[in-house]
């Protein structure tokens, strides 16, 4: 297949948020093309819990209306299974956890408190030294690999088109207005540029002269072998994030991120997967038999405050940029509504984008990046690659 | 001053639990001939062997293709590791040699700082054994991991009795373990036609070999004293509780079938180098027929693209001169311990003399200033290895259409649909169609139904992809049994070669590890800062809180609570 020599709409990115607002255009009848330098859902949201449960975020009723429709609408499974369980192991973690109730209550979702007994019940791999917990009657949890390709066949069965291995080198602009998105496989004219390139994005923005602050970050996950399904696969604690999957597998991440001063190739992981397991086997004391089979890698991107930016700039005026800061599988479904609206409408029709605007950076510190410890770690020399 | 996330990894430190110079990984001949040269060369040596491998493991098909055809002597321990120990005298020539040999202990992983990982003291290995886990530092790697068969599927190859020929060679060599008395051999191969032979000197009767091609890969198969049954093809096996009859056909008149008696099935077809450890640790790695399939790229010294990690005998490369010679294995464990020394500054008067490596490698595959590995460039960016010398690899030239051919007329054209991937049950047109897997009971569901072509829309499928959607190879075999299948079945499905088809990723751990024994200890900061996320108060705090401006020097800063 060649690329295109236009279309309404380029999107930059092919991960879960490109992807979702590549759906939402084209089932609007939007001509649609997104690009990804790689492999769809390879970066970022092929390396997440697949938790969908954001009460702090504007978008939440909108993702909480929208993911347990998500199979309906793509066509496509995600895997989507609803409610979330949070253990605590003491009274901090326990007066902690009561944030995320009152977030949810405000807005009409509700949780309940649960005693040690109904943890072991709801729970039945967790053990004795839980001291209670959450029930989140709202939220759940989703495939992130299978939702990232549902998005993709959704939004070409709507006519949209996804251009694999396709990297973006540069953008033609006229006035306040980008006309055109080169590519190594050539260059796509286009009356719109959306920009959702993950870790990627802070440097596409600034081709466009434009300042999206962020750092790149590795972070790591485990997966076990199967075991018998819980009645609930959503359950965090024990500082660890993630989910039983359908088929039974406990995937699980955690622990410290490493920083990045570019965001280079997720792999490999590191050891750190020994802590993530030992964590997991205090929050699962009756899955400590089971075995690790896989561990993995991923570059995420923070911004200076950890929230996202969703905005259509106003120059170039035809650009919306999107970085959701790390957290952005579940999101997704809003995500790419609220981007749909940004590019057709100009502005979001259902919820109140203003604390996502970039402009909130404006009094940001030239050295932001040093002022709040986020320098990587990595040296070229140790590397332990050859100079040759 | 230099202020540090104190959330990040920055700053915290790894346990390990010891210090090596060289750590060997395998004490195949390759791996025993390099920490015996290191050892005359004063390194300090440490060099592990997974065997004896549990039983337990022996029954899932790990590390090999046993087929449940282990005697019950694999169940007893001690004798496992006496059996081992007396199969290959240099065992104990390594041990009066001071060389810090660790049988039953396994490596899950090889790490080091590279583009994306800064933390670590240097690099360092994950060891096991039955009772715990650790890491061992090491400031240089040699991996000798040996070789493996490529799984087959067809009709009934769940059944006990189907195994390969290296668990056989494996179970019968090393153990004396092996529990078969008529055996069938699949594929007429170099490596093949010589375990028929060995096995049989060891007493098992060869009912037949069956080879798909018209006449046999190795010509020698012709008079070898077998029966040799060209030009057919596998149509299933049967049995109760195991193999006791093989049904082939002629690959033309598929309906003519015949049945051999037997209790066992060896697959002959493919020998695979292992290089779970090397791929997961990042080095490059290529496609190279006439090596057996994908392998690091090395330098004439035994070098893979990273500067901490070397490589030696099988893993590198199989090819028939070198299954029926040891000593070029051993040559090439030599010349990398030699390596090593030099990286470790010792003055090494002999550095790979050229007597010392009669066969390949000798040339410099793809110089180390030319290739940055994986890394970088997945897959693409690595040269080839260095072909073989004439006459070596001549069977190897044609390794891509004949296993293309196995798995066409096997697996493809199976009159059932045997699962390729057994862990997670997965058939060839499920992968080929790219089926979500049967446990989300949508399998008759028209809108799954995709194609490998609409997966990319150009190009070679990638297996991740593929793995991703389908689960084929995501099971607890960690795809051991089905890997080199799946390509083959996405080469096929996609109409391209199979050397076009990437390398599925690997990743550790290396072989799968109970959680409460890859448990790793926590540093006291460690355990202090362990969030489930970036443990940011800005990034959970709900969206009607939020402040106008974002500032660095007056944001929120975490004092005691965690944020989620």
């Amino acid at each position: 297949m060649n690329a295109p020599t236009g279309a309404s709409v380029v999107i930059v990115g092919g991960g879960a948020t490109g992807l979702s607002a590549g759906w939402w255009l084209a089932r609007a009848g939007v001509d649609v093309v997104a690009l990804d330098k790689g492999i769809v859902g390879w970066e970022a949201s092929g390396r997440n819990g697949g938790g969908c449960s954001h009460h702090f975020s504007p978008l939440f009723r909108e993702e909480q209306l929208l993911w347990p429709q998500m199979d309906a609408l793509l066509g496509y499974p995600t895997e989507f299974q609803p409610n979330r369980i949070r253990i605590a192991f003491d009274a901090a973690q326990l007066a902690l956890y009561a944030g995320a109730k009152r977030n949810a209550e405000r807005q009409g979702f509700a949780t309940d408190l649960l005693g040690p007994r109904e943890v072991r019940e709801l729970v039945p791999l967790a053990g004795d030294d839980a001291i209670g917990g959450y029930f989140y009657r709202f939220g759940g949890h989703a495939n992130p690999h299978r939702t990232v390709q549902a998005y993709a066949w959704a939004m070409q069965d709507h006519g949209g088109q996804v251009l694999q291995h396709t990297a973006v080198e540069g953008f033609a602009r006229t006035g306040n207005r980008v006309t055109a998105v080169r590519t190594g496989r050539g260059t796509i004219g286009c009356d719109h540029v959306v920009l959702a390139a993950g870790p990627q994005t802070g440097r596409l923005a600034r081709l466009l002269e434009v300042d999206v602050p962020m750092v790149a970050a590795r972070a790591e996950m485990i997966v076990t072998e199967p075991l018998p399904l819980m009645p609930i696969g959503g359950v965090d604690g024990n500082g660890l994030y993630g989910r039983q999957t359908l088929r039974g597998n406990l995937a699980y991440g955690g622990g410290p991120h490493e920083w990045l001063d570019e965001p280079a190739a997720a792999r490999p992981s590191t050891p750190l997967m020994g802590n993530i397991a030992g964590r997991l086997a205090r929050l699962f004391p009756r899955a400590a038999h089971a075995r690790v089979i896989r561990s993995w890698a991923g570059i995420i991107e923070n911004t200076p405050d950890g929230r996202p930016v969703i905005e259509r700039l106003t120059s170039p005026e035809n650009v919306v940029v999107a970085t959701l800061s790390s957290i952005g599988f579940g999101l997704s479904p809003a995500t790419g509504h609220a981007i749909r609206d940004l590019v057709v409408d100009g502005a979001c029709g259902f919820a109140d984008l203003s604390s996502f605007r970039l402009d909130r950076f404006a009094r940001l510190e030239k050295d932001w990046v040093e002022i709040q410890g986020w320098r990587g770690s990595v040296s070229r020399k140790a590397t332990g690659l050859d100079e040759g | 001053m230099t202020v540090r996330d104190p959330v990040s990894i920055a700053g915290k430190t790894l346990a390990v639990a010891e210090q090596t110079e060289l750590l060997v990984i395998g004490a195949g001949p390759a791996g025993l001939a390099a920490a015996l040269e290191a050892t005359r060369l004063g390194l300090k040596v440490v060099l592990v062997d997974e065997n004896p491998v549990p039983a337990e493991e022996m029954g899932e098909d790990i590390p090999h293709l046993f087929g449940g055809r282990m005697s019950g002597a694999v169940r007893n321990r001690a004798a496992m590791t006496d059996a081992f120990i007396a199969s290959d005298p240099a065992i104990a020539a390594a041990f009066d040699a001071g060389v810090d040999l660790r049988l039953g202990t396994l490596c899950w992983g090889v790490f080091a700082n590279g583009p994306a990982v800064g933390w670590l003291p240097g690099p360092v290995a994950g060891l096991a054994d039955a009772e715990r886990s650790w890491m061992i530092g090491a400031t240089q790697v040699i991996v000798c991991a040996g070789r493996r068969d490529m799984g087959l599927a067809f009709p009934g190859w769940e059944l006990p009795g189907v195994m390969g020929m290296v668990a056989a060679e494996h179970l019968a060599r090393r153990y004396g373990a092996l529990d078969v008395r008529d055996a069938v051999v699949l594929g007429s191969t170099p490596e093949a036609l010589d375990g028929a032979r060995r096995l049989r000197d060891a007493g098992v009767r060869i009912a037949a070999m069956l080879e798909l091609a018209p006449a046999p890969v190795d010509p020698a198969a012709i008079d070898c004293g077998i029966e040799l049954l060209c030009g057919h093809v596998v149509r299933r096996v049967e049995g109760v509780d195991g193999v006791q009859r093989l049904i082939v056909a002629p690959r033309e008149a598929p309906s003519r079938e015949r049945e051999i008696p037997c209790d066992t099935v060896i697959l002959g077809v493919g020998t695979v180098p292992v290089i779970e450890l090397l791929d997961a640790a990042g080095c490059g790695v290529a496609f190279a027929p006439e090596r057996g399939g994908h392998v690091p790229v090395l330098d004439a010294g035994q070098r893979t693209t990273l500067s901490h990690l070397l490589a030696a005998g099988d893993c590198v490369g199989v090819w028939p001169a070198k299954s029926r010679e040891a000593e070029i294995a051993r040559a090439e464990g030599r010349c990398a311990a030699r390596s090593a020394a030099v990286a470790l500054g010792r003055a090494v008067s002999d550095v790979a003399p050229a007597d010392d490596l009669p066969l390949p490698l000798r040339e410099g595959a793809g110089g180390r200033g030319s290739s940055r590995g994986r890394i970088e460039t997945p897959h693409g960016g690595t040269p080839p290895p260095a072909p073989l010398p004439q006459g070596e690899g001549e069977n190897g030239r044609d390794l891509a259409a004949y296993r293309l051919d196995w798995v066409r007329a096997t697996v493809i054209e199976a009159a059932g649909a045997p699962y390729v991937c057994r862990c997670e049950e997965v058939t060839a047109h499920d992968i080929l169609e790219v089926r979500p897997p049967r446990y989300l009971g949508s399998q008759t569901d028209q809108r799954n139904r995709r194609d490998l072509v609409s997966l990319l829309g150009e190009g070679a499928p990638n297996p991740d992809l593929v793995k991703r959607l389908t689960r084929a190879g995501m099971g607890v075999c960690q795809g051991r049994r089905c890997r080199e299948q799946v390509a083959c079945l996405l080469a096929l499905g996609a109409g391209v070669d199979l050397a076009a088809v990437p390398l599925a990723t690997h990743r550790a751990p290396a072989r799968p590890l109970p959680l409460r024994l890859a448990a790793q200890p926590e540093s006291p900061e460690m355990a202090a800062h362990w969030d489930t996320w970036f443990g940011m108060e800005s990034q959970y705090a709900p969206f009607w809180d939020a402040p106008r401006h974002h500032v660095a020097a007056e944001r929120p800063v975490r004092g005691k609570a965690v944020p989620e």
